[in-house]
């Protein structure tokens, strides 16, 4: 993690000049730790990935000629009495922006070199994460339990399953991962590991970009799978 | 700038954090109106605002440099081609489908709980 990067007054031209001199001048072109770079460069291959899915789900779900069940109604869960839509996806949906607010506080009391409140928050994250995969878990449950299968369904299109089981799938195991990382990154904030390395916590915000991520192919999924 | 870190007062976090809270409501309330254009349109709206919020607050994209926007948020916009051509080619089908095996005479049941 060393700090190799290049500063000066000369390198603060902002706009259009700014890209230019950043791309063009003998030097690291983006001005970041490069941690934070091969970060957000495996989170724009990603993006790729989850967009493949999404494109996918999107042709199949043009292309059927069967009915596509409602979302609406497969999702509902019974709650005093009712049947209410989509509780179970809206609760998941707000453990994850929870989270991803610890997170981003998390990270901001990674650069005050706050450490207690660094692996606290980080901490919460992950429990809020771990919440999500449960929830993930149990809906997966439900769905297999009522004869859901990636193959077929009782509901309607046979695409619905195969569409759901890999994306919702695909965006758990991303969740998975992540709290794998940041318990990781928590217990390192803690022991001290970095301030070995000269007390750098940019490490913290690196996390945080994955960490925002899968909240933020959350919101896609939620859009496009769940509500439309 | 970089050597400090992305360092920024903690009051953005919390409007930012509270605006997904609002927005993710209204997301949630789009599920109860009906279907429509004006239904869609709202749950795009929505999705962009979350998304930009979370990528320009909280994944820290408003404070970078202009060379490091354009390097991640350019690629993405060739998917929006991929949707046009995926959305066209899928609509043949539907239409071949239809031709070649007919409409559907599946008749779907309602999940009961």
């Amino acid at each position: 993690m060393s700090e190799a990067v290049v500063s000066g007054a000369e390198l603060e031209a902002a706009g259009k000049q700014g890209v230019v001199d950043d791309f063009s001048r003998d030097k690291q072109v983006f001005g970041v730790p490069w941690g934070k770079a091969m970060m957000w460069i495996f989170l724009l291959s990603d993006t790729f990935i989850f967009s493949c899915f999404l494109v996918g789900y999107m042709s199949v779900r043009i292309a059927t000629t069967d009915p596509w069940p409602s979302p609406s109604e497969v999702f509902a869960l019974q709650a005093f009495g009712y049947d209410v839509p989509l509780l179970l996806i809206a609760i998941m949906t707000f453990v994850l922006i929870t989270s991803s607010g610890t997170m981003a506080l998390a990270v901001n009391m990674g650069y005050r070199k706050d450490r207690t409140k660094t692996f606290w928050l980080m901490i919460a994250t992950a429990v809020l994460g771990a919440t999500f995969v449960s929830m993930q878990a149990y809906e997966w449950t439900k769905l297999i339990s009522e004869g859901v299968r990636p193959w077929e369904n009782p509901f309607g299109a046979a695409q619905f399953g195969s569409s759901f089981f890999m994306i919702t799938g695909f965006h758990g195991m991303h969740v998975s991962a992540g709290v794998i990382y940041l318990l990781v990154i928590a217990f390192r904030v803690r022991n001290g590991f970095y301030e070995k390395r000269g007390g750098n916590y940019e490490i913290v915000e690196i996390t945080g970009l994955y960490w925002h991520f899968v909240d933020l192919v959350w919101v896609f999924i939620f859009a496009f799978f769940y509500l439309w | 700038m970089a050597e400090e870190g992305q360092q920024h007062p903690l009051r953005i976090y919390w409007i930012m954090w509270g605006a997904l809270f609002v927005l993710s409501g209204f997301s949630y309330a789009t599920d109860f109106m009906d279907d429509g254009p004006v239904r869609t349109f709202l749950i795009l709206l929505f999705m962009m605002l979350k998304a930009g919020g979370i990528i320009w607050i909280f994944m820290h994209m408003g404070w970078e440099r202009l060379a490091l926007k354009l390097a991640i948020l350019g690629p993405p916009v060739a998917i929006l081609v991929l949707i046009w051509l995926m959305s066209y080619e899928g609509l043949y089908i539907e239409d071949t489908r239809v031709e070649y095996y007919g409409e559907s005479t599946m008749e779907p049941q309602t999940p009961h709980h």
